[in-house]
């Protein structure tokens, strides 16, 4: 008996063909480019790259928020505090520094405060096989709790080196980006070579997949999940902390909703609900996805901004049903 | 055979578990280079045995040495790190992952800390062709059939220089020609040293290929033997633990003939009924007290076939009457208020709710017939549930058990029961049997036997033609996705005879062996 009986069922793809799982990051790509053209095409001013580098620029903290959910959603998981914790973030770094604490050990501070509370709820969610939608929306009101503890109204950093990296211009030709966005390209970076090419990203994808097989092939999954929410935590302290340069205050309704924005971006960027499937740069495409609407928006002028948000209902709605589809074909 | 040293034994190994006693001082030996069946029935103690094996629970009393040392595991993952490797029923691997990774994960080759992926491609492509698989090793699992799956599976459980590797009923969703290559695999790692502790309900492929087996009765070691030693109706015995002639008996009840049985009007009758893509249009027709055989191959359309009389699938071809009376089916909903019955193959996903008690499971159509706005009254419910526990012989007999703790063959009879209930005119059983030991088997050929003589039709799916042969008044034989015959199941049908008709159109192939 040969082997081919078992093998016929699936071709070998040739080079052209796209493997599936990538389509929705692609179609992601495609619509950027369209919307980017129909700017472009619109607007004069536009064309400028300065255009592009503020999408960047207004989105960064976003963009590392929106890459610290992807870790969670590839599991299958969901992390709602990261709203919260970015502002929790930013409200404790303005306090310290009005306490004149130096710079460096607010920093070191500003960036534990995240991942501990990341640590804590993927404890919770891992020993007490707990949903983490409740989890996290507990983490969530505990953080966003906690920023008003601090302080009820907002409070202005006026410390040098803030001020300082917050208002540096890193030029290239006539345009420039901010340190900020070199930090979160960096945090991109760091993210998709974790996901492609160490043990930690590819246990992340084996559980998203099928916890139970993975449970049974011996990978830690446990330790897995709470690495997870970690990274999560990690991810929105960074973004916190980019967020207090963009705004140079730390105010404790900021960023409410954000984690609803970052759920977005990744689901937008074509990773699966559901677990299992998705890339970083798919999650960048994402955030991109909503700069640039937010951008088109700014240039019409007579839009009100609430359109943004209808515009990324319909985008999300379009992109679920475009997952389902590639899902039942590969049934 | 020379003295040689068993790879591994396990001692007087007990397990207990609230209320039952699941292995009871049993012992176990595998030796390296042979095939060893663990046979029993259903609760007999096999994967209670497996589990203790490889760490999933511990023991109450016993040891297990491997390669003389004594050993406990804390679970699979130190059990596969010591070279016993499991691969399950259900394949276990990530669908979303390519198969080199499914191979790999959680051992990754790594070249500074990075998985370095060309070397794991390469590594998972020498892996695949020492079992003779030649497939895309970067695409994704998923992609490929269950039985591709499998033999990934394998490919990962005998990576890891394993020495002792469990398969555990591994063969029962793949198909005769997968099975055989399956089988090939298995005398390859044998002959490469492997130990190899196979589970299985197929009598044919214990015989085909184990060289020793143990069996197992209700947590007790009944005996180890070789299999020359062990004729199958010995080693039948020895499962049941009674003289079964079960089997035979439902053979020596005479059967009424065909034109008896459909005299008079069909209860269901089918006429060009078809669905495009899905089911050449066919005529069928089924009395009451008649039970017709539906046999082919694996994906011939014996399923899709069911699917169409309970309104599962639409049929955009053809007609059906139903009591004579034309009936469109459009939904399940319709059969079962035209009292038809369908008990699915896939009982797991498709069937029972494991997380509701066996009663709960049991009422669970009967209250669907009625609508949620008349419940079943408790006291109705008991008495029912209480009957059919006994008259199908559920274990254990505790209607509160949920329904996941059951064995394969007692969800089986669960199933039946919610549908038995519901006292349907035309009962649909598709594949009722597989996965399931002898016992049970017998149990629910018997039961099919009863009810047709009561009165009830049925269209009884299976792809053992033996049982077929057995049950059946009628065969309608389905050959790619087309109703190729129907034969009266008079005295000159055999298995041979339905092997051609499924064969026919293809006369260069002869039947197949398997």
């Amino acid at each position: 008996m040969t082997t081919s009986q078992l093998t016929g069922g699936v071709d070998r793809a040739p080079w052209w063909r796209v493997p599936q799982r990538q389509v929705p990051v692609l179609a992601t790509g495609a619509l950027l480019l369209v919307m980017y053209g129909v700017g472009v095409s619109q607007y004069r001013a536009f064309s400028s790259i300065q255009v592009v580098f503020n999408v960047f620029i207004d989105n960064g903290f976003l963009l590392v928020v929106a890459v610290g959910m992807t870790f969670v959603i590839l599991t299958g998981g969901i992390d709602l505090s990261v709203g919260s914790v970015v502002a929790m973030t930013a409200m404790v770094t303005a306090a310290l520094l009005r306490d004149g604490l130096p710079p460096a050990l607010v920093l070191l501070i500003a960036l534990l405060i995240g991942p501990t509370l990341g640590f804590a709820m993927g404890c919770v969610i891992h020993f007490f096989d707990i949903q983490p939608f409740i989890v996290t929306l507990a983490g969530m009101f505990f953080a966003r709790g906690m920023c008003t503890w601090i302080s009820s109204s907002s409070i202005p950093i006026t410390d040098g080196f803030w001020t300082g990296v917050a208002q540096e211009r890193i030029r290239f030709g006539d345009s420039f980006v901010t340190v900020s966005v070199l930090i979160a390209l960096a945090v991109v970076a760091v993210a998709a070579y974790t996901l492609a090419y160490t043990r930690l990203g590819r246990n992340v994808h084996a559980i998203g997949g099928s916890p139970q097989s993975a449970l049974l092939m011996g990978l830690p999954v446990g330790r897995t999940k709470i690495a997870v929410y970690t990274v999560s935590g990690l991810c929105s302290a960074v973004g916190g902390i980019l967020l207090s340069f963009y705004t140079l205050s730390g105010a404790p309704l900021i960023a409410v909703g954000m984690e609803l924005d970052a759920i977005a971006a990744v689901v937008i960027g074509g990773t699966l609900l559901t677990g299992g499937s998705g890339y970083v740069l798919g999650t960048v495409l994402g955030v991109l996805v909503l700069g640039v609407i937010q951008t088109l928006i700014t240039f019409d002028g007579t839009l009100s901004s609430w359109w943004t948000k209808i515009v990324i209902g319909g985008l999300l709605f379009a992109f679920i049903l475009l997952q389902r589809l590639i899902g039942i074909r590969k049934k | 055979m020379s003295p040689r040293h068993p790879v591994l034994t396990m001692t007087a190994i007990s397990k207990h578990f609230p209320g039952v006693r699941a292995l009871d001082g049993v012992d176990f030996r595998l030796f390296p280079g042979e095939v060893h069946a663990l046979m029993g029935e259903n609760g007999a103690g096999k994967s209670t045995l497996i589990k203790v094996l490889t760490g999933v629970y511990g023991t109450d009393t016993g040891t297990i040495t491997l390669d003389g040392a004594e050993v406990s595991f804390s679970g699979p993952m130190q059990a596969t790190a010591a070279g016993v490797s499991t691969v399950y029923q259900e394949v276990n691997l990530c669908t979303n992952l390519s198969v080199a990774e499914n191979i790999f994960i959680g051992r990754e080759p790594r070249r500074f800390g990075a998985v370095n992926w060309r070397q794991m491609r390469r590594q998972a492509r020498e892996l695949l062709a020492r079992i003779d698989l030649d497939i895309d090793v970067t695409a994704l699992l998923g992609s490929y059939s269950l039985a591709v799956q499998q033999m990934v599976a394998i490919a990962r459980a005998i990576d890891v220089r394993a020495r002792v590797l469990i398969l555990d009923e591994p063969t029962s969703s793949l198909d005769a020609d997968e099975v055989a290559q399956l089988m090939r695999i298995m005398r390859q790692l044998r002959d490469e040293g492997i130990a190899i502790l196979f589970v299985t309900h197929f009598l044919d492929q214990v015989y085909g290929i184990a060289d020793r087996i143990t069996v197992l009765r209700n947590g007790r070691l009944v005996g180890e033997y070789p299999t020359a030693d062990l004729p199958q109706i010995a080693l039948v015995e020895k499962m049941i633990g009674k003289e079964l002639d079960a089997l035979e008996q439902i053979d020596e009840q005479s059967r009424r003939d065909l034109a008896t049985v459909e005299a008079g009007t069909p209860f269901v009758a089918a006429t060009d009924l078809g669905r495009t893509g899905s089911v050449a249009p066919f005529s069928l027709t089924i009395h009451a007290g008649e039970v017709v055989g539906l046999a082919g191959l694996l994906g011939s359309g014996r399923t899709e076939v069911a699917r169409l009389f309970f309104g599962a699938d639409r049929a955009d071809l053809g007609r059906l009457t139903v009591d004579g009376q034309p009936a469109t089916i459009r939904r399940p909903v319709a059969a079962i208020a035209r009292d038809i019955a369908f008990c699915s193959e896939n009982r797991r996903t498709e069937g029972l709710v494991g997380e509701l008690s066996v009663r709960e499971n049991i009422v669970l159509a009967l209250q669907a017939a009625r609508g949620w706005l008349r419940p079943v009254p408790r006291r109705r419910q008991d008495e029912l549930v209480q009957r059919y526990i006994r008259a199908l012989h559920i274990r254990p007999a505790d209607p509160d058990m949920p329904v996941r703790n059951l064995s394969g063959g007692n969800q089986q009879k669960v199933l039946l029961a919610r549908w038995l209930i519901t006292e349907p005119k035309l009962l649909i059983l598709d594949e009722p049997t597989r996965g399931i030991d002898i016992g049970a088997k017998a149990e629910i050929q018997r039961l099919v036997a009863q009810l047709s003589d009561g009165g009830m039709a049925v269209l009884f799916i299976s792809a053992e033609l033996e049982e077929v042969l057995r049950l059946s008044h009628k065969v309608a034989v389905m050959r790619d996705r087309r109703m190729v015959a129907q034969l009266a199941n008079d005295d000159t049908l055999d298995a041979d005879r339905i092997m051609r008709a499924i064969a026919s159109g293809a006369p260069q192939e002869g039947p197949d062996p398997a």
